[in-house]
């Protein structure tokens, strides 16, 4: 029994691999933000989130509108969701605090607990059923229609009667049937456990000798501690493989109780993140994905969501026009709103990818299959290695992880040295990647770099420039522009001084 | 030609001698040949490796037998064969112990199957092999007509039968309360697997592992033994057969395999003792007899003992040549201490005694002395607080030595007389050199006295060297030049700036 709420065929493997620069996305594009915000203290979920967001590289424009389509249910019936989260998770924990008792080594101990926690889990399983039979026809979604239908399918009231009656052989009342044979040393070996049922039938015949199957018998006397130990131990070794089978069957259904909470968790965190981004009234959209070898990147309004769940306020969005651009070169005032742009062309892009709204009005982009960012690092400039060094290295890393579609997102890149070899390094490097049909969004207040290609007057490059206002006042927004030789210290020199002037 | 034994064609030849000789120590080969029967306790091999032969024939009978046996699927064979004898004495033991007839009597029988099998498959496996030796050439005609033989194939087929019947048996259980029901087996289905039929939907992804470790104890408790004889009562045709036979096998095992079992494991243990030098490069070879004549040689030898000992630190080991020819005897080592002469010394004597046991021995090529006699005197340090009485007993023990040695004995002597002074050593040194080359020994001479490595046409001088460069690392080669005591001196000096005209130029200044 499988959910397949997150591929169309496959379960949602948790144990697959981060992208090996999992820790420099986290960082850059602070994704432990916008993953707090979507898991509200609950770390199962987090950890869910967390995977599928970074591991959405791999996914396909196919599998992202699957998803879609799932989470737009999702976003119409909250409740049912939420019912059904709740339904798993509390049985899930409930498995839990079933204690295993001081006699988990006897298979009589396994036996008992299974039966207690199965009886638990067909509590469970029959009221997800029931949601199922009652809500089924409100979702439209390929994965819940399938999910719905497969849990009306094997959870019938038989099967939930063929279970009790197992419940009900097991507690043995005529005794325990075992066959055996002879091994080693003329020991019992290959013992297993015979069905019963028709043990009273039989014996009903034996006793009108019907039967005349030899039979031998032999009753342990009152006294004897060993041969009571040993016949336990016998029924012991009759017993084991249904008490395996038992309790594999318990791991069976809590792993099927797992492995929804797995499938449904990603869409709970986007629950939860729609329902904060409402009350701060910031816009959300389903984006169109397109295939990854396209180059296709526009959006209006496309906002820093880490930002606005910081700020607890709306933010200024960016349109973006970049249909058939490789090459994006942002550039201007400090504080201009940059980082923040870059970082939500980041973050839309995995969510975009993971099967999200995106944080925009509307948005549409190709597919990457790696997103790399390369950002200043201001913290770790060790005493073997100078910064450039350490910048290079990164970039050395990055092209032998380098796949035919990947992004790159750099920021205020290569500027550890003086502006001209910077401008010569970062040069060579982008015009490399470029030739190589990759997108790159570069930003960047290094003047010759960006000058040099606003220069080369390429087909295939668009430049934006943060903008100000006639005052000197910083508009947070970006808008296409030549780069221009001088970032804006000045103003925000002032900005500074004034707000000294005015305190004082 | 009838077997009589792989160690050695003639019915005559001592094989086993209860105490090592007594100069095991000296040479360590105590070491040795507790390296090589550490593993095989079992077959109490050391008083074969105590014995020295002094036939050459018998010595040419085991050189052959290893060639043999170098042969890779051969050894493994013989390997197999002694692993299943093994296991077949376990069960043996096992039955013996055991208290329910029942139990006993099925051992007992596994382990004739266990033999039986053994030797069928050794039959087998020499067959295919392509023997040169005498003696597997003779065991290999003696176990086809064994393993051919009637009373072999009945004592296999009938084992086998009762197993097989043994095997067929199927019985039920009815455990309630204190009760215990057996009766036969009656199809009825197996329950453990309808249960896991009904939940096999939920099955995700591969789950722990429930069953119970049930302790398997190879006794039997007596409510298993009460169902083993409510088992029997079912089935009591099979059970008398079981019995039958168990007694009337009692005797199973031919006195040729056993003694056969526990001789071949000679072999076995030397070579899977120099199997392990083989991989860092050290070589063994299967040394001529140059029996009556004395040239000797050994190129690329080594101590053994050493050489296990250092091959567990993974230090280096060194190897060294000599060669004696001509009139030439004695090899009289000295040089630098610690330069490895007392090693060389060794090494002189167990070539000569792992060719004297018919084994291969450390060297790329060999030709050794089958000695009658083997006497070494190495310096006693325990001694040394009595120095007046320790050169009495040195004196004596060579005095005695020399009254012993034939013309066929070897004598190794290392750092005799270093408790007198250097005229007295001289003296007696040159006294029992005389001795020596009267009776014509193969001897080496460990001294710092190097006037004896001139001493005449019979004696030849072997130095131990340092590096050229580094006077105070030590090759531990042993070279055959020139003894001029002074060499290893002097660079040190050089060394230090204070050979004759260094010091000159700096006192000049």
């Amino acid at each position: 029994m499988k959910a397949f709420l997150l591929y169309k065929n496959i379960d949602f493997d948790m144990n697959q691999p981060l992208p090996w620069n999992e820790q420099a996305l986290v960082q850059d594009l602070e994704l432990d933000t916008l993953f707090t915000a979507m898991a509200v203290d609950d770390k199962f979920l987090y950890d869910v989130i967390k995977k599928t967001v970074l591991t959405s590289i791999h996914n396909t424009p196919e599998i992202i509108l699957y998803r879609q389509s799932v989470l737009k249910d999702c976003l119409k019936n909250p409740t049912i969701l939420r019912n059904i989260y709740n339904i798993v998770v509390e049985t899930i924990e409930s498995e839990k605090k079933i204690y295993w008792g001081i006699l988990s080594k006897y298979p009589i101990a396994i036996l008992d607990r299974s039966v207690e926690v199965l009886q638990m889990y067909i509590r469970a399983l029959k009221k997800i059923r029931d949601i199922a039979n009652e809500f089924s026809e409100q979702f439209v979604s390929e994965g819940f229609k399938t999910l719905f239908a497969m849990l009306k399918r094997e959870l019938s009231d038989e099967y939930f009667a063929e279970i009790q009656n197992h419940l009900q052989i097991l507690k043995f009342r005529d005794g325990v049937l075992i066959s055996a044979e002879l091994g080693k040393g003329n020991k019992g070996i290959n013992y297993v456990l015979r069905n019963p049922t028709n043990l009273r039938k039989s014996w009903l015949e034996r006793i009108f000798n019907l039967d005349k199957t030899p039979i031998y018998s032999y009753t342990i006397a009152e006294r004897d501690d060993a041969g009571a130990r040993a016949l336990s131990d016998l029924r012991d070794r009759g017993i084991n493989n249904v008490a395996n089978a038992l309790a594999q069957s318990c791991d069976h259904i809590l792993s099927f109780f797992t492995m929804l909470r797995i499938e449904l968790a990603f869409y709970m965190g986007c629950l939860n993140l729609s329902e904060q981004l409402a009350q701060m009234e910031a816009p959300i959209c389903i984006p169109t994905p397109t295939e990854k070898e396209k180059r296709i990147h526009n959006g209006q309004g496309i906002y820093d969501v880490c930002l606005v769940l910081t700020q607890k306020q709306k933010a200024i969005g960016n349109d973006l026009n970049a249909d058939n651009k490789y090459l994006v070169i942002i550039t201007g005032a400090n504080q201009g709103g940059k980082s923040t742009f870059l970082r939500a062309i980041g973050l839309s892009q995995l969510m975009m990818q993971s099967g999200m709204y995106v944080p925009a009005v509307s948005f549409s982009a190709n597919v990457c299959d790696h997103l790399f960012t390369h950002y200043k690092r201001e913290e770790d400039t060790t005493m073997i290695s100078g910064k450039l060094d350490e910048e290079l290295s990164r970039m050395n890393d990055i092209v032998n992880h380098i796949t035919p579609n990947s992004m790159l997102l750099f920021n205020e890149a290569f500027a550890a040295t003086n502006e001209r070899e910077g401008s010569e390094i970062a040069s060579q490097i982008t015009t490399a990647l470029l030739e190589d049909h990759l997108k790159v969004f570069f930003v960047s207040h290094l003047y010759e770099f960006a000058h040099s290609f606003y220069e080369r007057k390429l087909e295939n490059a668009i430049f934006l420039r943060a903008g100000r206002q006639k005052d000197g006042k910083r508009t947070y927004r970006l808008l296409e522009g030549e780069p221009l030789q001088t970032s804006y210290g000045r103003d925000l020199y002032n900005k500074i001084t004034q707000k000294v002037n005015i305190a004082s | 030609m009838i077997f009589h034994s792989i160690l050695s064609e003639q019915k005559d030849t001592a094989l086993e001698t209860a105490d090592p000789q007594v100069y095991f120590v000296d040479l360590n080969m105590d070491q040795i040949i507790d390296s090589i029967t550490a593993s095989k306790q079992e077959y109490n091999l050391k008083p074969f490796f105590y014995t020295p032969l002094t036939d050459i024939d018998n010595v040419l009978y085991r050189q052959e037998v290893f060639r043999d046996l170098e042969n890779q699927e051969l050894f493994m064979a013989i390997k197999r064969f002694a692993q299943n004898l093994r296991t077949m004495r376990e069960y043996l033991t096992q039955a013996n112990k055991l208290y329910y007839l029942f139990q006993k009597e099925i051992w007992f029988v596994d382990a004739i199957i266990i033999y039986c099998n053994a030797v069928k498959d050794l039959a087998q496996d020499i067959n295919l092999a392509d023997l040169q030796s005498r003696g597997l050439i003779v065991f290999r005609d003696f176990l086809r007509t064994y393993a051919l033989s009637d009373r072999f194939n009945k004592l296999l087929l009938d084992a086998q039968q009762v197993k097989a019947e043994l095997s067929t048996i199927k019985y039920s259980m009815i455990i309630k309360d204190s009760t215990i029901k057996v009766r036969p087996y009656e199809s009825e289905p197996d329950y453990s697997a309808e249960v896991e039929q009904t939940f096999s939907k939920f099955k995700q992804v591969a789950v722990k592992d429930y069953r119970v470790k049930l302790s398997d104890s190879i006794e039997m408790n007596h409510v298993e033994a009460k169902v083993l004889d409510f088992v029997a009562l079912l089935n009591p045709e099979i059970f008398i057969k079981l019995n039958d036979y168990y007694e009337s096998h009692q005797d199973f095992l031919d006195e040729t395999i056993g003694i056969f079992d526990r001789q071949i494991q000679f072999y076995i243990a030397y070579l899977e003792h120099i199997e392990i030098f083989k991989p860092i490069g050290l070589q063994f070879c299967y040394p001529k007899i140059s029996n009556p004549g004395k040239d000797v040689f050994d190129y690329a030898g080594f101590d053994l003992a050493l050489a296990y000992k250092l091959k567990s630190e993974e230090s280096a080991i060194i190897c060294n040549d000599f060669y004696l020819e001509g009139k030439e005897r004695i090899i009289v080592v000295s040089g630098p201490n610690q330069g490895g002469k007392t090693t060389f010394a060794r090494t002189f004597g167990q070539l000569h005694y792992l060719t004297s046991l018919g084994c291969p021995v450390p060297g790329k090529r060999a030709q050794l002395f089958l000695f009658d006699q083997l006497f070494t005197h190495f310096e006693q340090k325990e001694n040394i607080k009595n120095l007046r009485g320790k050169l009495q007993d040195d004196l004596v023990r060579i005095l005695d030595i020399l009254d012993k040695a034939t013309p066929n004995s070897i004598v190794i002597l290392n750092e005799i007389f270093t408790s007198t002074t250097l005229t007295d050593a001289i003296f007696l040194s040159k006294k029992v050199m005389d001795r020596i080359i009267d009776l014509d020994l193969l001897c080496v001479c460990v001294t710092f006295i190097d006037e004896l490595s001139r001493y005449n046409e019979k004696t030849i001088s072997m130095v131990s060297t340092v590096a050229p460069d580094n006077p105070t690392l030590r090759t531990f080669k042993i070279i055959r030049k020139s003894a001029d005591g002074l060499s290893y001196a002097l660079s040190i000096a050089e060394k230090y700036r204070l050979n004759h005209n260094n010091l000159k130029e700096r006192l000049k200044s």
